[in-house]
């Protein structure tokens, strides 16, 4: 990796970015409209005593779920785009090394990720009142963490495919099984063996732990940093993966 | 001197399909040399195999002496593919920063190597609301930002307006004169007289490797079109057994 070719490329990206203002919308509300719906569908149940409420507990899940999800379908067509449109084999005729842009996607979409959380957050907890007994800040932290986490399998991902077309059918692939097993619907012990062992082996199960060990500890936990660790290295990996997987020499 | 680059019975094959069939030759050092042949040749192939991305089967291509695709060549090979790679929805001069920024030069050399390619006044807009043809310019700024010392232009000029053509192609012979190496595809036979050398290919084959004079008395006609459709005739011959003209 080389830090200028890193900070141009990430500039680039954002550059990009910053000239679709309808996907800078896009990125910034659809959590929050989503968010929205979460409230009113919760805000009549009843909340057992001496636990958190049910919109409370869900939200807070939501807020790591949603950067996931849509920074995953944003990478792999970014990423299918440089494919597409002949960039990505011109790039690799320069300097750029292959880290370069991958770290650099993982910067910028990270960024923009980070804006996407704090606004999120900022409305849960403001305007719905959400509760959580740890800080928000690090709920916010753990969110971004969440999206790079979607860059970077989504990046891995657009390895294997060759269009966009079959690029949108990771997400099912991907992504559904790592929402239905994160805990989310079913508590992770309460799931049977097999089940749990899938739940192990999925990092967004990680990532929604560390959010509810914010939820309901006022300070930082062990199994917390555990959690957040276990992410940051599925996020390195999966950017490994996705740099070995980028071929400069192709048929 | 030793030649910018030098290709040894280069064999590529893809999707099961022999695109390139053993083709040896060199390009000399700070020359414009033209790589002329019709559509589906197998141009662009050589032209990927010289910048490293092409998967070959067989045969060496040495490109400024060291293995095409070696990591520090990428600093010295700017590459032009066919159909113009900028950004899209970036503006030109964003395009042409951030290649800059690729080979380490600066913002003044962005600016003018947008300039060179006749879009200094379209410099603000974005790649997708230009023309085809200020399209491929945009492209050709950022493959020339470098200042490589080997420059490989697929079709530069396609779409191009007279005036414009004259203008790039007055250029390349500047900066050959400066002792850059240029290896230019095109399909269009006028474009082959203003090349100093030139390499004929059809069918993946090689069919003339020489100066467009020799070619020319080597044909007995002054007209290059004449000149390569004789030598294709001439070559027929000698075609290997199941290889049919299309």
């Amino acid at each position: 990796m080389n830090p200028r070719i890193l900070a141009a490329t990430t500039g680039r990206i954002l550059r990009q970015l910053r000239h679709d203002r309808r996907t800078i919308a896009l990125l910034v509300l659809v959590p929050t409209v989503l968010l929205t719906l979460v409230y009113f569908m919760y805000v009549d149940q009843p909340t057992p005593p001496g636990q958190p409420s049910t919109f409370d507990r869900i939200a807070l899940v939501m807020l790591g779920i949603f950067p996931f999800v849509i920074m995953f379908l944003v990478t792999s067509i970014a990423m299918l785009r440089e494919r597409t449109s002949g960039t990505l084999e011109r790039l690799l005729t320069t300097p750029l090394g292959k880290l370069d842009l991958l770290f650099g996607y993982g910067i910028a979409f990270g960024l923009a990720a980070a804006v996407q959380a704090a606004v999120a957050a900022g409305v849960a907890y403001w305007i719905f009142d959400l509760r959580t007994v740890g800080s928000s800040s690090l709920v916010i932290g753990i969110a971004v963490l969440d999206a790079v986490l979607g860059v970077a399998l989504g990046l891995l991902c657009s390895a294997f495919a060759r269009t966009e077309f079959q690029a949108v059918q990771f997400l099912p692939v991907v992504v559904i099984p790592q929402l239905l097993l994160c805990g989310l619907f079913v508590a992770r012990d309460q799931m049977a063996g097999w089940l749990q062992a899938l739940s192990d082996a999925f990092p967004l199960s990680y990532a929604i732990e560390a959010l509810q060990e914010v939820g309901a500890n006022a300070e930082p936990t062990g199994t917390m940093w555990r959690d957040v660790g276990v992410v940051f290295g599925a996020v390195v990996l999966a950017l490994v993966l996705a740099a070995a997987t980028l071929r400069r020499r192709t048929g | 001197m030793d030649d910018a680059i030098t290709v040894r019975d280069l064999v590529v094959d893809r999707g099961g399909r022999r695109v390139l069939d053993g083709i040896s030759c060199a390009v000399p050092r700070g020359a414009v040399t033209g790589l002329l042949g019709p559509s589906g040749s197998g141009k662009t192939t050589f032209m990927r195999a010289v910048v490293g991305v092409q998967l070959v089967s067989a045969g060496t291509v040495t490109v400024l002496g060291q293995p095409a695709g070696t990591p520090a060549l990428r600093n010295r090979v700017g590459y032009l593919t066919q159909a113009p790679s900028v950004y899209a929805d970036l503006t030109v001069r964003e395009n042409a920063r951030y290649f800059a920024a690729l080979y380490g030069r600066g913002r003044a050399e962005a600016d003018e190597a947008v300039s060179a390619v006749g879009l200094a006044e379209a410099a603000g807009q974005l790649v997708a609301t230009l023309s085809g043809g200020q399209r491929s310019r945009a492209s050709l700024a950022c493959a020339l930002v470098g200042d490589p010392e080997l420059v490989i232009l697929d079709e530069p000029t396609v779409g191009q307006d007279p005036v414009l053509r004259a203008d790039l192609w007055a250029r390349f012979h500047a900066m050959a004169a400066a002792a850059t190496t240029l290896l230019v595809s095109s399909h269009v036979m006028d474009e082959a007289a203003r090349c100093d050398r030139l390499l004929l290919i059809r069918q993946g084959r090689l069919i003339a490797d020489d100066s467009p004079a020799a070619i020319r008395a080597a044909a007995g006609v002054d007209d290059l079109d004449e000149a390569f459709l004789r030598l294709i005739r001439a070559g027929a011959g000698d075609a290997p057994a199941g290889r049919e003209a299309s």
